[in-house]
């Protein structure tokens, strides 16, 4: 399973990538792998304020519907809109497809988010 | 999953990588390289299903026919030694007990098939009613069935035999018939709407032909997940138990009127109840639909008109073939007719839905 290094993650399968102010937001390889074929993606609004952990969208794949986490808080800035018509690019490059973009709300509580040696070591369980 | 039912071929899965889960108690792979994927290799190519959990009884001994026209609502004298029969079978309230297949010998030897989760209840609905003098078994555990599906399904097996396939014609069975080595049940069926076999043998068997047929067919065919098996019959409309059709739904609001034989000699089964809903008239049915608005439909997913509820979708998905988000949905007669639109609730937002016909994949079963 691929687990980039320059990444943080979450317990529930996130990816988060934080430069300055910003966090981009995306599901890992494990989470794409454990839902299958992705179909529908269900966007967050922009300018939704989120809680760190709390629901922002939602992932259908054949099988499964799945709520989609913020590891961090913040208002949200940016959606991928790509993912309406194409959702199945989450199973082909789920790290090079965010999900949304969000402004941060003060400071990272970086307990609450594994690096890649830890999600890795997560997900190995 | 200690306490789960494992099939013969339980370790092929293991070994092929199939993702296995808890389905209705057994430990079956509900895919291997994907669902869209195998769904693909069905309809473009083949793909071998390992459906050993499907339930199996035997019937044999004078007035078994009559006992077997009692217990279904289709007419088990139509068809001929040497035939399989489709057929809803009923409370007397006319809700489903289950739908099965009936493979006749001779109108006193019958062979079986049912729904794997509903085995134990059809058995114990069959020997409430079986009359004294008949031989009737519980052989699900004896049998291991697989099911090779698709375009390329006839080419592949008949490398594996000298039985003349081609003359085993859409719900017609051989018995005895030797594939790779091995003593078979072959009948030109499946659950997929593409032409096929499923082949039954003896559980010792089941992994030599599995490997068999996987081995001969090279890379025309490939081992099918349930999910896709679910994703492929869905796409062909054929029914399933628990969401087309169950205890509270009739066969014939599921639109299965077509197995429902009510002018055939003697009672049956649900028969008062099938005969007042039609005399009556239905209330309820069945109607194809697809989704106009963004979402997947999903199974029990609320329909609405206006805020009001109106009844529930059975089976809907993002059709692999067709490309469609689509399904079934119990409807009140006044939204039958083809262009109505009505809301399917997602999420508790409802989602603009329209009624048509016409709409599922057309199957390439070989009808004669």
């Amino acid at each position: 399973m691929n687990v980039p290094d320059n990444l943080l993650y979450s317990k529930e399968h996130e990816w988060v990538l934080i430069e300055g102010n910003t966090a981009k937001v995306g599901i890992t390889d494990y989470a794409q792998d454990s839902l299958g074929d992705i179909v529908f993606v269900e966007l967050p609004e922009i300018g939704k304020v989120i809680e760190p952990m709390g629901e922002v969208g939602i992932i259908e794949s054949v099988k499964a519907v799945s709520p989609v986490y913020s590891p961090v808080g913040g208002k949200v800035t940016d959606v991928n809109t790509d993912l309406e018509q194409g959702p199945e690019s989450l199973n082909s490059d789920p790290y090079g497809n965010y999900i949304f973009i969000m402004e941060l709300d003060g400071e990272v509580d970086r307990e609450s988010l594994l690096d890649a040696a830890a999600y890795a070591k997560f997900i190995e369980k | 999953m200690s306490d789960l039912k494992r099939t013969p071929l339980y370790g092929e899965h293991v070994r092929l990588g199939g993702r296995l889960i808890d389905f209705g108690g057994w430990e079956l792979p509900v895919q291997y390289t994907g669902i869209l994927n195998e769904h693909r290799q069905v309809r473009e190519a083949a793909g071998l299903f390992d459906v050993s959990h499907m339930g199996e009884f035997i019937l044999r001994g004078p007035g078994a026919e009559e006992f077997v026209q009692y217990m279904i609502t289709n007419d088990i004298r139509k068809i001929a030694p040497g035939q399989v029969q489709y057929s809803p079978i009923c409370r007397p309230s006319g809700g489903c007990v289950d739908d099965l297949i009936v493979y006749k010998n001779s109108p006193t030897d019958f062979f079986i098939v049912v729904n794997a989760s509903n085995t134990d209840k059809d058995f114990q609905w069959f020997c409430e009613h079986v009359p004294h003098g008949l031989d009737l078994r519980n052989v699900s555990s004896e049998f291991a069935q697989l099911a090779l599906q698709g375009p390329k399904a006839q080419e592949i097996l008949q490398k594996l035999t000298s039985y003349d396939l081609e003359s085993v014609r859409f719900f017609h069975f051989a018995n005895n018939v030797e594939i790779a080595g091995r003593k078979c049940l072959v009948s030109r069926t499946g659950y997929t709407g593409e032409d096929g076999f499923e082949i039954y043998t003896a559980c010792d068997d089941a992994v030599s032909l599995w490997q068999s047929i996987l081995a001969c067919g090279q890379a025309d065919v490939a081992p099918i997940g349930l999910g896709a098996r679910d994703t492929l019959r869905f796409e062909a409309k054929l029914p399933l138990y628990g969401q087309e059709i169950d205890e509270a739904i009739t066969p014939l609001e599921a639109g299965l009127g077509w197995f429902v034989r009510l002018e055939k000699p003697g009672d049956f089964l649900g028969k008062d109840a099938l005969v007042k809903q039609k005399q009556n008239g239905l209330t309820r049915k069945l109607c194809e639909f697809e989704l106009l608005g963004r979402g997947i439909p999903r199974p029990h997913y609320k329909a609405s008109y206006d805020g009001r509820d109106l009844g529930f979708v059975t089976t809907g998905m993002l059709a692999p073939t067709l490309g469609k988000c689509m399904g079934q949905v119990m409807l009140p007669e006044r939204f039958w007719e083809p262009g109505t639109t009505f809301e399917i609730v997602i999420r508790d937002k409802p989602v603009l839905a329209e009624v048509q016909k016409g709409l599922f994949y057309r199957k390439k079963t070989r009808h004669e």
